[in-house]
């Protein structure tokens, strides 16, 4: 258990049998925050307002921040982590699509040793992932942004505060030094299929392009094509084939804005 | 939950200045530790799910909600509840001001946003009213509508 906001309330209702519950928070290497010239280190256990209480993370890894601030409200901030947020592996986790834009990796540790896995390729189906029994999640490290880059996260959801993403989008990209064209870009979906999606069409279609209206609507489009979501409660196939493109497109502005400073 | 644990976690924590200690059933919340084991029952509960904030207290000066924290997890940790807020000279100023605003009808909400609100202004004494509205996003209130309580923090700011 790290912040516990899903465990806890999933163990409440049965959903899962445990036969055990370990608390990792007293283990420091799971809750060590560091960000230097190598880039970001998550641990496992750390809370999302350690995240965007951090200057140089907010400077940095913006789009990380963005997902870390509106994951509940900041009572469950207090608690809740990317780590976990990962490690629940719901399709419409917030926290995840700025990981995946960002190249994260996931760092993952057993009795027989350590392995890497790239958050894109962690979650394989809603509450399921690649840990096996005896493994645990150390660790978020994500790559150093490269210079002229910039990302950004945001979901839509029908309230101002503490819902559910009907659709999410997450974006890196890098611009070459004057700003004015794509070097690259990675673009991450939220609750358009079992899983969080890499839209790697989406992304490389802005590799070598202008910064312009017509290169990010047609990664826009590439994006809602990546997309396969259900109709639910929470919106429709159609509504959340729109959101994307619309905030894919929105959210290739923002992040090329920060990218320029 | 399960039954595959011992049946009690030995605690030695802090509740509003006072020192306690505890023997925990593993699985038990923080929210019914304070309630059933130490009789603070003015931290209310609500949703029982992290959304209403109605059992919001503080652990090391952060607002959290007591019913998804165990309480065997506050063992050496600093707890304050809405119990601990008003002092023998009289209430807090948020309370105060709640008062005077009318920022309450059934109660229910109230301590959580009490000691949300305490938990904001103990570190931005002077919070915009949107910074305000952001910061009580994790608390519901059915009766009033909001504004009342966002007028009484204002009022209660410096």
């Amino acid at each position: 258990m790290a912040g516990g906001t899903d465990l806890l309330v999933k163990a409440r209702a049965n959903a899962w049998e445990l036969d055990a519950v370990v608390d990792i928070k007293n283990i420091p290497e799971l809750m060590t925050l560091s960000v230097n010239g190598d880039g970001l280190s998550i641990g496992a256990g750390v809370p999302c307002y350690q995240v965007y209480d951090n200057a140089e993370i907010a400077d940095q890894y913006p789009g990380i921040v963005d997902g870390a601030s509106i994951i509940g409200g900041i009572q469950i901030q207090s608690r809740a982590g990317l780590g976990g947020n990962l490690c629940n592996a719901s399709p419409s986790a917030d926290g995840i699509p700025a990981l995946i834009a960002h190249s994260a990796v996931a760092k993952i540790a057993s009795v027989n040793g350590t392995r890497d896995v790239a958050v894109e390729d962690f979650c394989t189906g809603p509450s399921r992932t690649v840990l096996e029994a005896g493994e645990l999640l150390v660790s978020i490290d994500v790559p150093r942004p490269a210079a002229n880059s910039g990302a950004a996260y945001t979901r839509f959801i029908p309230r101002n505060e503490m819902d559910i993403a009907v659709a999410g989008v997450g974006v890196y990209v890098e611009l070459d030094g004057s700003g004015q064209n794509f070097v690259s870009a990675r673009i991450a979906l939220a609750s358009v299929g079992p899983t969080p999606i890499l839209a790697t069409e989406a992304g490389d279609s802005l590799t070598g392009k202008p910064v312009n209206d017509e290169s990010i609507a047609a990664a826009a489009v590439l994006a809602k094509d990546a997309a396969s979501p259900i109709t639910d409660m929470r919106g429709t196939i159609d509504q959340r084939k729109q959101l994307i493109e619309v905030l894919t497109s929105r959210m290739i502005k923002q992040a090329a804005e920060r990218a320029r400073g | 939950m399960t039954t595959n644990s011992p049946s009690k976690v030995r605690v030695t924590t802090t509740i509003n200045g006072q020192q306690h200690e505890l023997l925990v059933p593993p699985y038990m919340s923080l929210l019914d530790t304070l309630r059933e084991l130490i009789g603070l029952t003015g931290t209310k509960e609500g949703c029982l799910d992290g959304n209403c904030g109605a059992c919001t207290v503080t652990v090391d000066g952060r607002i959290v909600d007591s019913c998804l924290v165990l309480g065997a997890e506050i063992n050496g940790k600093n707890v304050e509840t809405i119990e601990g807020m008003a002092t023998p000279e009289g209430l807090h100023p948020l309370q105060q001001a709640f008062l005077e605003e009318a920022a309450l009808q059934c109660g229910i909400c109230t301590p959580g946003f009490l000691v949300a609100a305490k938990g904001l202004l103990d570190n931005e004494p002077s919070p915009s009213e949107g910074r305000i509205r952001h910061w009580l996003a994790g608390n519901l209130c059915r009766c009033t509508g909001y504004d009342k309580i966002v007028r009484a923090v204002q009022k209660a700011s410096s």
